[in-house]
């Protein structure tokens, strides 16, 4: 068998243990790296600080532990930046999955910045109905979330007294793994025009790209690459900022992979040829 | 009658409803409206339910005849026995199953996160597989399409900038004139990437989505007028 | 503090059974992925009463009921019923459900709605013993959810979608990328027309229609593993960290 054959036909499991140390060996030595801060995630920036301070953020937890390790820095990151412009923070969910996802980030986030729960931010909790949520609460919050998720009526705290629908909402966030992103932009932005922005995970990024340029949504951080540029914005290393270096070697085994497979299989069809 | 025309009033009234009511958003609409888009939150409730009957009715068979694998349905049974205790126990005792100190908080982040957060995981080393053994540029699509995804990969990552500025070393030894500083910081891979992802992969996917788009809508009045009724079956 | 070493080592050990799978299918694996599908399904009745039924239903009707609005507390029993017939399709939930109910009421607090729901589930269930065909009951409420869904993506569809995509693409063509979008939008939808043979001029704008169709299917690609790698990276780096203190 030829070289290029033997190549090709290498165990699967030897793939493996190349992509688990390409990403292994980077998280250990940790080196630093800077990561380019595209358009996209400028908007979401700015769109966070051209709100002035007392300004309610509503941040839908619309993922779950599969896609955690790409979602959760961007929630860390923009609670820290939002907090750190005194900005109350609405957290409330689409995903059952997902919601203690938020209650960790806001457990770690809050007390580092002083900010209390009910006076800075509040947990609404999860509901079903997606679409019929979205809708609904651009009347009236209150038709869905009379508590908090703890079981605490949301009037008892005092910046919620205020927050009625949309028009009581300064940006709309959708962290999102999957379509209901879409559907925060259709149904929320669409009606109620509520300015939006996207963190979501790199299978959904390129498909968030057409709202961004008609305007819909005011900015996009498009996976690990997203959060660690917007870490980076805010001047906040964290998770996804240490897990660029891994990313980056990992990408370049796979390109490194397609190159070698892709001029063995050249090679082997024009020896065929001949 | 009660089968059948029910059910499809039913459909056609609701829409019909919520169509007027996003024209016409005051009264009797609006509130009409609201009213039920609250009742649809409470019965999506009860759906989530729906599929824990076959699921449990299916396990305990195979476990009743002890047919192969009945071990782990056991194994199945009893984790949800136990997340449903513990959920219960949490909620009466903390308010919340999610109280930091409730024991479905522990089941939460020592099992539900990392069996799901694996599950999907593992997916990294099947794309590798993949991409080593069945990714070929057999014709000028193929071709096309791994251009576009190489670009992409090397802009989304550091190895980019770093390539980058290697090119601009290189560049700046050939042609001294040209400035490093400057250079490096064109980003080209970076840029390369946003551009494409900005431009043409937008259009294309705009064009995509509006094709289904219409063909959300053409559905949606076909389900209103009681064409397409797949949903009683 | 013992409790979660003792959760640390019981994630690590349930992340490397589902690994394994990548040397080959195995009895770790198996019973990891039951557990797993076990632990979704008991999720799923947790979340379905804390977050919906309860605050929703039972909440909502005792608000009503010390405010006085017996219209709007009753009329919470309208979707109730609608749930509990959509459950004739799955019947061992219903006489859960119930038993629920009561749990609720003997340990927790009384509320009619919760006696109410109760009734309603064993009313349901027992016609469906003497007959199991009934569940074509289940049409109902589940017409009424498709109504709704429907209704809500008609109007979305068009103003949330349809209306701002295509304004935005009819641009003036005053720039290169403006050109650039304008023509690939034009020629994806094109060669997704299949009522017409692709030649001639139809084939031509086909053909550059491929072209922008492959160019985001490769940037699909592209994010697709940046997204598989991190997930990757999260679960390393608990292993690396939070288990085995390797990463410091």
């Amino acid at each position: 068998m030829n070289f290029w054959n033997r190549i090709a036909n290498v165990d699967r499991r030897v793939l493996y243990l190349l992509l688990a140390l390409s990403v292994a060996l980077p998280l250990i030595t940790k080196p630093r790296t800077t990561v380019p801060v595209s358009e996209a995630v400028k908007g979401v920036y700015d769109a966070v600080e051209a709100l002035p301070a007392g300004s309610v953020v509503m941040i839908s937890i619309d993922y779950d532990p599969s896609s955690a390790p790409e979602v959760q820095p961007m929630l860390i990151a923009l609670l820290r930046h939002s907090f750190r412009r005194n900005l109350r923070v609405v957290v409330m969910g689409h995903l059952a999955l997902g919601l203690p996802l938020a209650d960790i980030a806001l457990n770690q986030v809050a007390p580092e910045m002083d900010k209390e729960y009910g006076r800075d931010y509040v947990n609404l909790g999860y509901r079903p109905g997606s679409t019929a949520l979205m809708v609904g609460i651009g009347r009236e919050f209150r038709d869905y979330f009379q508590t908090d998720y703890r079981g605490v009526p949301i009037d008892s705290f005092e910046f919620m007294r205020r927050v009625h629908n949309y028009r009581d909402v300064g940006l709309l966030v959708s962290l999102a793994h999957g379509t209901v992103a879409d559907y925060w932009i259709q149904y929320a932005g669409g009606r109620f025009n509520v300015p939006i922005i996207v963190g979501c995970t790199g299978v959904s990024a390129p498909s968030m790209y057409p709202y961004l340029r008609a305007g819909q949504i005011k900015g996009i951080l498009g996976g690990l690459l997203g959060a660690a540029a917007y870490e980076q914005l805010i001047e906040h290393r964290g998770s996804a900022s240490l897990g660029m270096p891994a990313q980056s070697w990992g990408h370049g085994l796979i390109i490194a992979l397609l190159i070698i497979g892709n001029v063995g299989f050249l090679l082997s069809r024009r020896k065929g040829k001949k | 009658m009660l089968k059948r025309n029910i059910p499809l009033a039913i459909v056609f009234l609701t829409a019909v409803l919520l169509i007027i009511a996003f024209f016409i958003p005051h009264r009797p609409f609006g509130d009409l409206e609201s009213r039920f888009l609250n009742w649809y939150t409470i019965v999506l409730g009860f759906t989530m339910l729906l599929g824990l009957d076959s699921l449990t009715r299916h396990h305990l068979v195979r476990i009743f005849r002890r047919t192969e694998g009945w071990f782990y349905s056991l194994l199945l049974i009893l984790a949800l026995v136990a997340t449903v205790t513990l959920g219960l126990y949490s909620w009466f005792r903390f308010r919340s199953p999610f109280a930091l100190q409730a024991p479905f908080m522990w089941l939460y982040t020592y099992m539900i996160i990392p069996l799901q957060s694996t599950m999907f995981a593992s997916l990294a080393f099947f794309i590798v597989s993949a991409a080593y053994r069945a990714f070929r540029v057999r014709n000028f699509s193929a071709t096309l399409l791994l251009i576009a995804a190489c670009l992409v990969m090397i802009g989304n990552v550091p190895l980019g900038s770093d390539i980058w500025q290697g090119v601009g070393r290189l560049v700046h030894a050939v042609v001294p004139s040209v400035d490093f500083g400057a250079f490096s910081r064109l980003e080209g891979f970076a840029a390369v990437k946003d551009w494409l992802m900005s431009i043409p992969q937008a259009a294309a996917n705009r064009g995509i989505a509006i094709g289904l788009s219409l063909g959300g809508i053409a559905m949606s009045l076909r389900i209103i007028l009681g064409i397409e009724r797949t949903y009683m079956s | 503090m013992i409790l979660n070493i003792i959760g640390t080592w019981v994630a690590a050990t349930l992340t490397l059974a589902i690994l394994s799978f990548l040397y080959k299918d195995n009895p770790l694996y198996r019973a990891a992925e039951h557990i797993y599908v076990g632990i979704s399904a008991g999720y799923a009745v947790i979340y379905a009463w804390s977050f919906d039924v309860y605050p929703m239903l039972v909440e909502r009707f005792n608000t009503n009921m010390t405010a006085h609005n017996n219209v709007e507390a009753w009329i919470l029993l309208v979707p109730a019923l609608l749930g509990v017939l959509m459950l004739t399709r799955s019947n061992l939930t219903l006489p859960a459900l119930a038993a629920l109910s009561v749990l609720m009421l003997v340990f927790h607090s009384f509320s009619w709605v919760l006696v109410v729901l109760a009734v309603m589930c064993v009313a349901v269930f027992i016609p469906t013993l003497i007959d199991p065909k009934i569940d074509w009951i289940s049409r109902w409420p589940i017409a009424f959810t498709v109504g709704i869904g429907s209704g809500l993506a008609l109007t979305a569809s068009f103003q949330g979608y349809l209306l701002p995509q295509v304004s935005d693409t009819l641009r003036p063509l005053v720039n290169a990328n403006n050109i650039v979008v304008f023509v690939g939008v034009i020629a994806t939808l094109f060669y997704f027309y299949f009522s017409k043979e692709h030649k001639g001029a139809l084939g031509t704008v086909s053909r550059v229609g491929i072209v922008f169709i492959m160019v985001a299917f490769g940037a699909s690609f592209g994010y697709t593993v940046m997204a598989r790698i991190s997930l990757l990276i999260g679960r390393f780096y608990f292993l690396l960290h939070d288990w085995l203190p390797i990463i410091r």
